[in-house]
């Protein structure tokens, strides 16, 4: 099934096997501090030639607007489009695997160690360095927002700001509230 | 007692998961209310120190969800809360991109895609603003904050640089 489906729109010469989309993920796991993007798309377009720069861009806008972490739903979407559900598993194992393994020692490390004041005093100007990183990579996504005249766009966006940051709506009631709005103005601004 | 956290633990992060476009990062504020507002779990403290665990170590920013199930029921605590926030979303995105190439060039398909576009901006916005209420406690921390935001904006420097920094006047005792 994913093998007749797959080919013709594959253009890209290689396919890889199971262990190598699992080696592959988990490779692009462990370089990936601040966002698995630029990773993936070094090892899958760039080194393995697994997919054209197109093909990418289609299949990651696409892991970009469903819902859940998106470097996970590009590994289910890249994995079953060689191998199926076990190209999925294969891909997903890689890019959680190695990281999972680490966290977990950092969070029995945090449970013992959490309560040093040293630690607190370098996580606490880590974090604060954090938030100002989330603050300005969206600021740079929005900022073509505001230059191509999708006027419904922002507010849309303010809206849905406003509502989990200020008001902090549970997340499920302001996306259903904001979403359908949102997809409706796409349908008729186009 | 345990067994009842844990499914609420699942059902939390499952259902959340289900609503977070824009990935990890935008569900965020979600995970904090329920964690530490609505269950408290965790104090703010503690949500801010696993975002930045989370944030240095490598590997999908997801596994924030593994550190808040490993605080509260252990290993299995752990696995419970990676799963759920995974696992359904996972099935969706395999059903999904089967029939996406079909639908390609539908009109509903791109209203759908540019519609939620400006909704995960927003979530992920609040994620920000959220995590600075977390972290800045002082004026010293909101400084680091706004002079990583000027230097995110402004230059390609990869962000462990500027976590190194923060870390290091963190440790001098400023903040």
């Amino acid at each position: 099934m994913s093998d007749s489906t797959a080919s013709p729109a594959t253009p890209a010469a290689a396919r890889p096997t199971l262990s190598e989309l699992f080696l592959a993920f988990a490779a692009v796991s462990l370089a990936s501090f601040g966002g698995a993007l630029p990773w993936s798309r070094r090892m899958i377009v760039e080194r393995k030639g697994w997919m054209t720069a197109q093909e990418f861009n289609e299949t990651f806008a696409l892991s970009q607007f469903l819902p859940g972490p998106n470097t996970i739903n590009f590994c289910v979407v890249f994995g079953a489009r060689f191998a199926g559900i076990a190209g999925a598993v294969a891909a997903v194992a890689g890019l959680l695997g190695p990281p999972l393994l680490i966290i977990m020692i950092l969070a029995v490390a945090y449970a013992h160690y959490g309560d040093l004041p040293t630690l607190g005093r370098i996580l606490s100007g880590i974090t604060a360095a954090a938030a100002g990183l989330l603050i300005a990579v969206v600021g740079k996504m929005a900022a073509p927002m505001f230059t191509k005249r999708w006027d419904w766009a922002p507010i849309v966006a303010l809206v849905a700001f406003a509502g989990v940051a200020i008001m902090r709506w549970p997340l499920p009631l302001v996306f259903l509230a904001v979403a359908p709005v949102s997809i409706a103005c796409a349908w008729f601004k186009r | 007692m345990k067994d009842n956290t844990l499914l609420t633990l699942f059902t939390y992060f499952a259902l959340l998961s289900l609503f977070a476009v824009g990935g990890a990062n935008a569900a965020i504020p979600e995970i904090h209310r329920i964690a530490v507002d609505a269950m408290h779990w965790l104090n703010d403290k503690q949500f801010a120190d696993m975002f930045a665990i989370s944030q240095l170590s490598p590997g999908p920013n997801v596994i924030i969800v593994t550190l808040i199930g490993y605080h509260v029921g252990g290993f299995l605590g752990a696995a419970v809360a990676t799963v759920a926030m995974c696992g359904p979303t996972c099935v969706l995105a395999y059903f999904v991109a089967k029939v996406w190439d079909r639908f390609k060039d539908a009109r509903w398909r791109i209203a759908v895609q540019s519609g939620l576009v400006p909704v995960s901006l927003g979530l992920i916005g609040a994620s920000g603003f959220v995590l600075a209420g977390a972290a800045d406690h002082n004026v010293y921390d909101a400084i680091v904050t706004a002079v990583t935001v000027l230097i995110v904006f402004s230059t390609r420097i990869s962000p462990l640089w500027l976590f190194l920094a923060a870390g290091l006047v963190g440790l001098t005792g400023w903040l």
